[in-house]
């Protein structure tokens, strides 16, 4: 068979440059390893010079990028190991599996690292809800994280869901897993010691997923449906049982390094466990278990089967290792051996079929430094006239179609599908704020939280990354929670045009800016690149996920009010900022205009106050305002408590007068957290907001059984909280009702 | 006193009850591999949630087969206080310990929510130390727990007063709109003849603590260690009539 | 030889997920369907020297294991090729 290059999606330079590596024509199963290893979502070879950019270290870092997942130190011997990945085209071709394979995929990295995985989020983008294919899809994909996280025992306990046109062929489905381990247990995906065996464990190898990296590094198309063999199918109950017979055997001292099998499966994880120990790996493809028969190395080599795991055991402890497998139902397979030449070589029945130095699939991989060029259409979508508008709806009738826009509107039908209780640790349930879970071991708990603004990114992809950030970390900060680590995900179009690498590099140094300056390092994540559907990218899209860390389990807030009387407290200030906002965007079919400002020295000086606020119990319950801005804020937090709220805030001076009270409700500034505390003790939380340099206004109390707004005493909102709750908690349900999603 | 937490593969509830009766009861807990054939000596036996063997072809059916079920019904058949939890509660009907199966929830879909369930009936191990008609705030995590049994198998389990818990709203109605999943009466749990095996599809192990949501849930435990420890006897091994509480507690 | 079983919900039994199905299909525009009961196909690859041998083996499987009788019932086909 004479290899193609092309037909392996590798440039005719790619494989001149295989040429040379390898002083001769690769073989066809080489060819194969090549193109997966090399392939964007393996090699990251368009944005690993961006990235490098990145903060990664801290005091608490444990581990950054580089490894299966990051780890950070979260005090008296424990760390916390987390990480955020995308499984974006598989959900599309196939959304339960899609997403259920991504889940797997995720806990699989973070048990990896010898941490027991306690809680998962995600963040998911979709096309408007009016089309019954994103039905298809939406209902498909929170299904698919519902059926595994919930079979496997880990609970989903927070996450956010955003809605856009251009996600309608794209979605985005990005999970993140955060484990515990003791912080000097940690185990790294790395081979060495000649001689050492390789094991193979877990499910069968076979056909499924042929190429699935290949295809995460390809815009989708009219013929995408044809690659639906490509699809992975996830076993719960098969990565159950590897997961607990993976932590006892981590608990031996027999293992040497693990990894597992994703993207590009045996392929991936051989080369870069021995590239990581600086060793070679030889592997017979004929000792691996197969599903199915006549199964080619090429074949074996690229299977993205799920479910199985690469160790290296120390010789000698062979017995002790396949005695716990075998406990477990599981069946460790010698595959191979550690070698000392650093070449990754694979066997068929003892002939060699590929013979590759691992860094020349590794760290020799492309690199590229590919053209950027800000788009033309920036400059015209950051102008906004609202004078052109014409005059605004009521405020009363604005609020309750934001209330009732899906991006706004309560997700319980989707967390209500997702196991969120198990193990016994959510201390904040999903839909009131940042997910707060305890760390049973200490008395700590972690907020953790995923967020991005995408239409702000979309905007100004520098400011929109920062503000990202920025989000994420008043989230957490929300529940009382020290902003101690992130993790990204970047979801971008195609790279080789250069306005997507314009918006990606920008993205890029603008969430290194806020990160920097939020003290919070990076320690890993991933890049998807390609979402397009016929040449359409989605929204600019750099999820981040970050986790903070709560001192005393036993003073953590949640969104909700608690008491009535209570004061209600505005802490940062209202501006003249509807750019990009949620209004614009249901109420006028706009996403236009600058995005918010955003001071990070002042972010930063909230997320203190937040944090010391909550600790010493004046703050009782904090929420972040974000889409939707105050009036939604402070609505949310009224929902799920009974009580009502009535509020009088200062009226925003606005360049187009008659928005003035659209600008106050609803406009999206940043850096501003609606509060409660005891009416005794108003004065005390406004003198220590001060100290910390930051605005606090008392704008009202708690209380009633409606929620009413003024501003600067006239009254623009007056609506039974029981009337807001059921706009609000029934609008995604209502998608559904009457025609249940096609599952 | 100590409880046996069987560990089925595939249990995932299983570290949150060693939780609940180690950490927060105080008592002694061991975990039980489903290949073992003893108990260990254990005192109560708790079936924990999960998705035992995947729960393929239906939820509990191929546990029923494990080596351990064996001791655990031997356990039974002695009069030991034996406690099904969601999937355990599954394991339990699909072993004929219990009468009745289970469907998909009417909403055909995962359900994890917080629900209010009616205590029935005192006179079981479980449930010794709670008021007739106490209101339990306790969470359920199931796609499949909407509980059926043919209409003259469900009179005589009311009969007999083997309806142990109900779904019920937060003033005790066992409304339609308060039954979570569609079981038939709302049945939450029940028990065997002898009253000394209980299954239930929610998760009072969950409810153990205020600080994930509610403790509603702790009362089934402590009701089977008084019962257990009740008469400062402990319980392992004897026949039911030979039981210090047999007649207080597994009178009909 | 090759036992197919063929386990379906009794009919007293309610089926959420055929009932669903039904009416996905109802949304599609098939109001001719009338009803759908879901049920769940096995296929027993038997070594056995007769028919009646393999239907009585299967039989046994699904009496033990495949099908729960408190809900379901089965209907067992042998094919001799």
């Amino acid at each position: 068979m004479t290899p193609d290059p092309l037909a392996h999606g590798l440039s005719q330079e790619e494989y001149q440059r295989i040429l040379e590596m390898l002083g001769r024509e690769p073989t066809i199963t080489e060819l194969g390893i090549f193109s997966v290893m090399w392939s964007e979502h393996c090699s990251y070879k368009s944005s690993r010079v961006h990235l490098r950019t990145l903060p990664t270290t801290g005091t608490r870092v444990l581990q950054g990028p580089g490894e299966n997942a990051g780890a950070v130190d979260i005090g008296d011997g424990f760390a916390a190991v987390f990480k955020i990945e995308s499984h974006n085209h598989p959900s599309f071709i196939e959304p339960y599996q899609g997403a259920a394979t991504g889940v797997g995929g995720i806990i699989r990295d973070i048990f990896t690292m010898g941490a027991r995985p306690i809680a998962l989020l995600n963040s998911l983008r979709f096309g408007p809800l009016e089309d019954p294919l994103v039905r298809r899809t939406f209902a498909g994909v929170v299904a698919g994280i519902a059926g595994y996280g919930n079979s496997i025992g880990i609970p989903t306990v927070g996450g956010e869901i955003g809605f856009d046109e251009s996600y309608t062929g794209n979605p985005l489905v990005n999970v993140f897993c955060l484990g515990i381990a003791r912080a000097d247990e940690i185990i790294k995906g790395t081979a060495s010691g000649a001689g050492n065996p390789v094991y193979y464990v877990g499910a069968k190898t076979g056909r499924d997923g042929i190429h699935g990296a290949t295809m995460a590094s390809a815009e989708f198309d009219d013929t995408s449906a044809e690659k639906r063999p490509a699809v992975q199918v996830g076993d719960p109950f098969m990565e159950k049982l590897l997961l607990e017979a993976c932590l006892e055997v981590m608990k031996t001292d027999a293992l040497v390094g693990i990894q597992d099998m994703g993207a590009a499966g045996l392929t991936c994880s051989t080369c870069e466990m021995g590239s990581r120990g600086g060793a070679g790996v030889e592997i017979d493809v004929s000792l691996v278990p197969q599903r199915e028969t006549g199964m080619t190395p090429y074949e074996i080599m690229l299977s993205e089967s799920q479910e199985r795991m690469l160790l290296v055991v120390k010789r000698g402890r062979e017995a002790e290792v396949e005695r716990i497998f075998d406990k477990w139902d599981l069946h460790a397979v010698c595959i191979g051996h550690v070698t000392t030449d650093g070449r990754m070589r694979v066997k068929n029945h003892g002939d060699v079929v590929a013979d590759i130095p691992n860094t020349a699939l590794t760290d020799e991989a492309p690199v590229y430094r590919r053209p950027m060029a800000e788009p033309a259409y920036i400059a015209e979508a950051q102008r906004l006239d609202l004078a052109s508008l014409g005059a605004p709806a009521a405020p009363g009738q604005v609020f309750q179609r934001l209330l009732a826009s899906p991006s706004i509107a309560s997700k319980r039908w989707v967390y209500r599908q997702y196991d969120h209780m198990v193990r016994t640790n959510t201390l904040v349930c999903p839909g009131m704020g940042a997910g707060v879970v305890r760390v049973k071991e200490t008395t700590r708990a972690l907020a953790l939280s995923v967020d991005c603004n995408a239409r702000f990114v979309y905007l100004d992809p520098h400011l929109g990354a920062q503000l990202a950030v920025a989000e994420a970390a008043r989230n957490v900060a929300c529940a009382g929670g020290q902003p101690i680590g992130a993790t990204n995900c970047l979801n971008f179009g195609n790279p080789e045009r250069p306005e997507i690498m314009w918006q990606f590099g920008e993205a890029v140094k603008g969430m290194g800016a806020a990160c920097r300056a939020l003290a919070i390092p990076i320690t890993g994540g991933n890049v998807s690149l390609y979402n397009e559907t016929d040449g359409r990218a989605v929204l600019p899209t750099p999820t981040i996920g970050i986790v903070g860390l709560i001192e005393d389990a036993a003073t953590v807030a949640g969104r909700a009010f608690r008491t009535r009387g209570d004061a209600i407290v505005l802490l940062g200030e209202n501006h003249d900022e509807l750019g990009g906002s949620e209004y614009l965007t249901v109420m006028h079919g706009l996403v236009r205009g600058k995005p918010p400002a955003l001071d990070l020295a002042r972010e930063g000086a909230l997320q203190t106050l937040l944090v010391r606020g909550i600790a010493n119990g004046l703050i009782r319950s904090a929420h972040d305002c974000a889409e939707g801005g105050f009036a939604v804020t402070l609505a949310e937090s009224c929902f799920d408590t009974g009580l009502g709220a009535e509020v009088d805030v200062a009226a925003v001076e606005t360049a187009a007068p008659a928005f003035g009270d659209i600008a106050t409700l609803f406009g999206e500034s940043a850096s501003r957290v609606i509060v409660s505390v005891g009416a005794a003790r108003t004065a005390e939380l406004v003198a220590l907001a001060n100290a910390h340099g930051i605005t606090a206004t008392a704008i009202g109390l708690v209380g009633g059984d409606r929620i009413r707004i003024s501003i600067g005493g006239r009254s623009v909102i007056d609506t039974p909280l029981a009337e807001a709750e059921r706009i609000w908690s029934t609008a995604i349900d209502a998608h559904f009702e009457s025609r249940r999603a096609i599952a | 006193m100590k409880f046996a937490v069987v560990v089925f593969p595939g249990s995932n509830c299983d570290h949150d009850a060693y939780h609940a009766a180690k950490h927060v009861l105080g008592q002694d807990a061991e975990f039980v591999w489903h290949k073992e054939t003893s108990l260990g000596g254990a005192d109560a036996v708790i079936l924990p949630g999960g998705f035992a063997h995947g729960d393929y072809l239906r939820t509990g059916a191929i546990a029923r087969f494990s080596p351990i079920m064996a001791a655990v019904k031997r356990f039974a058949e002695e009069g030991g206080p034996v406690l099904g939890i969601c999937n355990g509660f599954q394991v339990l009907l699909e072993a004929g310990m219990l009468p009745g199966a289970m469907l998909r929830n009417r909403s055909v879909k995962f359900q994890c929510e917080h629900v209010h369930i009616s205590v029935e009936q005192t006179d079981t191990p479980f449930t010794v130390g709670c008021r007739r008609g106490q209101i339990l705030r306790i969470p359920i995590a199931h796609g499949e727990g909407n509980y059926y049994a043919e209409p003259d198998v469900v009179d005589r389990l009311e009969k007999n007063r083997q309806v142990v818990f109900r779904y019920t709203t937060a003033s005790g109605e066992a409304t339609d709109e308060a039954n979570p999943n569609g079981s038939v009466r709302n049945i939450a749990g029940l028990c065997n003849d002898a009253r000394n095996v209980v299954g239930l599809m929610p998760h009072p192990e969950r409810a153990c603590e205020l600080a994930v949501g509610s403790k509603d849930g702790l009362v089934l435990f402590e009701s089977v260690t008084k019962f257990v420890m009740g008469s400062g006897v402990i319980f392992r091994g004897q026949s039911r009539e030979d039981h210090p509480l047999a007649e207080t507690v597994l009178q009909k | 030889m090759r036992a197919r079983v063929f386990v379906t919900l009794k009919p007293s039994v309610f089926d959420p997920q055929g009932t669903t199905v039904a009416e996905a299909l109802h949304t599609l525009g098939y109001a001719a369907v009338k009803d759908v009961r879901q049920g769940k196909y096995f296929e027993l690859d038997i070594d056995a020297t007769s028919a009646d041998e393999a239907r009585k083996l299967a039989s046994e499987a699904a009496d033990k294991l495949l099908a729960n009788p408190v809900i379901e019932s089965y209907r067992i086909e042998v094919a001799t090729s």
